[in-house]
C-alpha cells in the first residue's frame, strides 16, 4: 500500500470507525439521558464527556452520584474500570513511542476499546506505516465528537421527559452491562470471578461510601485468579511458554467480538 | 461533594491511566500477575455494579419476585445475551421487558 497523506490517512482512520461510532450513539444518548436521573446539572454531564471521555466509568460515576459516594471511591473505581486502558496501550506502544510526548499524550488521551480494536487491527495490517499516527487520531477523534454529540442529545432528551427517572431509566445501564458480561462469562475463571464479586456485592451493599463495590471486585479477582492457576496446575492449559495466552487474548477477543458485531459501547 | 472536583479528578486518573504508558515508554513493564488480574476487571467491576440494584432496587431487602421488573429484565437480558450473543438485541430486549414489566403487568 502507498504511503498516504497526512489527511487521507486521518480520514481512513475515522472512516474505519463508523461502526464504532454508530453503536456507541445509543450509549452517548442513554449516558446524557442518565445525567438526568442523577443529582448532577445537565453541563456536569457535558463536561464528563468532554473531560474524561471514557464511556464505562461515565456510567458508573453517573451511579454512584445518584447513590451518594466519597471522591476516594469514585476515583478508585474510576482508575479500576479504567485499568484496561494500560493494556490497550501496551499493546500500541511500538507504533507510538517515536512520536514526540505531546502526540503521544493526545493519543492517550482518544484512546478507547473502540479505537483500539480498530487501530490494533490497522497497525496488525501496516506495522510500518509512518503515518499510522494520523490514522490513530482520525479513529479517536471521530469517536471523541461522536461522544459529544450523543451526550448532549441525550442530555436534552432526558431533560424533556422528566418522567424517564421514575420509569427507571438507569435500568438501561443494566442492561448494557449484562451485554458486556455475559460474553466474558465464557470461560471458567471468568464466570467464578463474576459469581464471586456480584454475591460479594450484594452482601456488602451496606458498606459505607460504595466500599462494599471495591470489596467485591478484589474478591472477584482473588476468586479468578485461583481459578486459572488451579486450572493450570491441573493440566488443563499448559504452564510453559508464555502462560499468558488466556489473558493476552482477553482484551483482543472483546475488541474482536465488538468490531464483528459493531455493536460496541462507548459504555464499554 | 463538590461534582466539578470530583468530575476532573475522574478525567485526571482516566488520563493518568490512558497515556501513562505512551508516555514513560519502555520505562514500564507489566508483571505477569498483573496482567492476569487485570483480565477479571470488567467483569467484576460491572458486575458488581448491577447485582444489588438488581436484586434490591430500592436498597432494603432482598426482592426476589416477579413483582420486581429489574430481576426479571436482567435474567431475560442473560438469556437472550447467553443465546445470541448480540449486545444491542440484550439492550433492546431488556429495556423492553422492563418498561412492559413496570408499565403493563404491574400497572
Amino acid at each position: 500500500m502507498p504511503v498516504l497523506s497526512r489527511t487521507a490517512s486521518f480520514a481512513t482512520g475515522a472512516r474505519d470507525t463508523l461502526p464504532m461510532i454508530v453503536g456507541a450513539a445509543p450509549f452517548g444518548l442513554i449516558f446524557g439521558a442518565l445525567v438526568a436521573t442523577t443529582p448532577l446539572a445537565l453541563w456536569h454531564g457535558q463536561l464528563m464527556s468532554l473531560s474524561v471521555f471514557a464511556g464505562s466509568s461515565q456510567f458508573i460515576a453517573a451511579g454512584l452520584f445518584a447513590t451518594g459516594v466519597g471522591y476516594v471511591v469514585l476515583w478508585a473505581t474510576t482508575l479500576i474500570v479504567n485499568l484496561r486502558h494500560m493494556l490497550y496501550a501496551a499493546n500500541l506502544l511500538p507504533h507510538v513511542k517515536h512520536l514526540d510526548w505531546r502526540w503521544r499524550a493526545v493519543l492517550g488521551f482518544v484512546l478507547t476499546d473502540e479505537t483500539f480494536a480498530v487501530t490494533s487491527s490497522y497497525f496488525h495490517r501496516h506495522p510500518d506505516d509512518p503515518m499510522g499516527h494520523w490514522y490513530f487520531l482520525g479513529s479517536g477523534l471521530s469517536m471523541y465528537v461522536n461522544w459529544q454529540v450523543w451526550t448532549l442529545a441525550g442530555l436534552l432528551f432526558g431533560a424533556a421527559f422528566p418522567r424517564l427517572q421514575t420509569l427507571g431509566l438507569d435500568f438501561a445501564m443494566v442492561a448494557t452491562f449484562i451485554a458486556i458480561i455475559v460474553p466474558q462469562m465464557a470461560r471458567m475463571p471468568w464466570a467464578i470471578a463474576t459469581v464471586v464479586a456480584g454475591t460479594a456485592a450484594y452482601l456488602c451493599r451496606a458498606m459505607p461510601y460504595k466500599l462494599g463495590l471495591l470489596a467485591a471486585v478484589a474478591l472477584g479477582i482473588a476468586a479468578g485468579m485461583l481459578a486459572l492457576h488451579a486450572k493450570r496446575r491441573n493440566g488443563a492449559r499448559p504452564t510453559s511458554g508464555p502462560g499468558s495466552d488466556t489473558h493476552r487474548r482477553t482484551p483482543d477477543d472483546r475488541s474482536g467480538m465488538r468490531s464483528q458485531e459493531t455493536s460496541a459501547g462507548g459504555a464499554q | 461533594m463538590n461534582y466539578v472536583v470530583a468530575i476532573l479528578g475522574m478525567a485526571a486518573v482516566t488520563f493518568a491511566v490512558k497515556a501513562a504508558i505512551f508516555v514513560l515508554g519502555d520505562r514500564v513493564r507489566f508483571p505477569e500477575w498483573l496482567r492476569e488480574a487485570l483480565s477479571f476487571v470488567p467483569v467484576t467491576v460491572l458486575t458488581a455494579i448491577i447485582v444489588p440494584m438488581t436484586l434490591a432496587p430500592h436498597g432494603e431487602g432482598l426482592e426476589l419476585t416477579w413483582r420486581n421488573p429489574q430481576l426479571v429484565a436482567a435474567l431475560l437480558a442473560t438469556a437472550v445475551c447467553a443465546a445470541t450473543r448480540h449486545q444491542l438485541l440484550t439492550i433492546g430486549a431488556g429495556l423492553a421487558v422492563f418498561f412492559a414489566w413496570q408499565l403493563g403487568v404491574l400497572a
